[in-house]
């Protein structure tokens, strides 16, 4: 399991815009890189990221082998009601990655 | 007029003898003074050094998490590490390598982990570089944030320090390079595109851009003698134990910085 770091306000105003960020420690392996032997070193990468507010997609995102590793992502979200917001990651190989965090809307 | 001569004579041949010491137990040999030492960190961009300062974006904080978890972790119904260290291990990653009296050597906190787990924990050593090691040195070398390096060498380990203090001064490898040559007498100027720095260990470990990754000093050491085109020397050897020592005594007085980010 990966470690994921999330920064999510613990409350907020109703339709206050606030700043979201999210990284996962994943290499990003690009597929183009040799070992020390002159071997491919295999692609792996995360293919899809997505945001959840409740049961509504906020934000998505599609991941291409350009990425750094340890994807960190910052983006805005307008606070609506009191909620969940889950955050998950998925690889190439269809594994997935997830964790949640509250906001209490005032 | 001949005695004024004389007299001046007299102080300047008192001022040669009395020069800066040099270092304990060696030739006399080109050091950088202590008003001059310079973090790794005065060498970033404003952006890097931005990204290091800040607790979310610096990636070396996913190991520092993850460290926190294995510290408290109880694994085989062993002790955890919080149960002995239940009030932290503020400031102790900065005298770090230090002779430690029941292994009876100079230890670097790798060392010093692994020897908690072998000897308190009854759990096998942890590899040198994998996760689990590199996530535990950083947990408790950033517990010293911001504090100064404070190595000492005693009588313990004078042999440790004369030996990396020599690795430090001797030419190595197809470009017959030391260590010295770059850190200390190029400091500051152009290799390439990169500015080379001082050389100091007080970022480690730190997440390197071109490693994308945790990395130890280790390994930054063996990226080192791989620059110069030398063989370079197994992580975690006494080599480079010797060699980390001598760096941190050199360095003793920068404040910890763990995890760093380096390019």
């Amino acid at each position: 399991m990966p470690t994921i770091r999330l920064s999510v306000p613990d409350t907020a105003k109703k339709s206050e815009v606030i700043e979201i960020k999210a990284m996962i420690q994943h290499p990003m392996e690009t597929g183009y890189r040799r070992g020390q032997k002159g071997e491919v070193i295999e692609r792996d990468i995360i293919k899809f990221f997505e945001c959840h507010y409740d049961d509504k997609l906020v934000f998505s995102s599609e991941f291409f082998p350009g990425i750094a590793a340890n994807p960190f992502l910052t983006f805005y979200v307008r606070a609506e009601k009191t909620g969940e917001l889950t955050f998950k990651w998925t690889d190439q190989m269809g594994q997935s990655w997830s964790d949640s965090a509250s906001l209490k809307v005032t | 007029m001949t005695l004024r001569v004389l007299i001046a004579l007299a102080f300047g041949s008192y001022l040669i003898g009395c020069q800066a010491e040099p270092p304990i137990g060696s030739t006399p040999q080109k050091t950088i003074p202590p008003d001059e030492l310079q973090s790794g960190f005065e060498f970033l961009t404003t952006e890097t050094q931005a990204q290091q300062a800040d607790e979310f974006e610096n990636p070396g904080y996913l190991w520092v998490d993850r460290g926190a978890n294995l510290f408290d972790a109880k694994t085989n119904d062993e002790k955890s590490c919080s149960e002995c260290h239940s009030d932290g291990l503020e400031g102790v990653s900065t005298s770090y390598p230090k002779y430690v009296s029941s292994a009876g050597r100079l230890l670097n906190i790798e060392g010093r982990i692994n020897l908690c787990r072998t000897s308190q924990q009854n759990l096998p050593a942890l590899e040198y570089e994998s996760e689990d090691l590199l996530s535990l040195t950083a947990y408790l070398t950033n517990q010293s944030l911001g504090l100064p390096l404070k190595v000492e060498v005693t009588d313990h380990t004078r042999e440790n320090f004369e030996r990396g203090q020599s690795y430090f001064y001797t030419r190595r490898g197809q470009f017959n390079l030391s260590c010295e040559q770059c850190h200390v007498e190029n400091w500051g100027q152009k290799l390439r595109g990169d500015t080379i720095s001082q050389g100091h260990p007080n970022g480690f470990p730190t997440y390197r851009f071109e490693w994308q990754t945790l990395g130890s000093l280790h390994r930054r050491l063996s990226d080192c003698d791989e620059g110069v085109r030398a063989e370079p020397f197994a992580l975690g050897s006494q080599e480079y134990i010797d060699l980390e020592f001598y760096l941190a005594v050199r360095a003793n007085g920068l404040e910890t910085e763990a995890p760093s980010i380096r390019r």
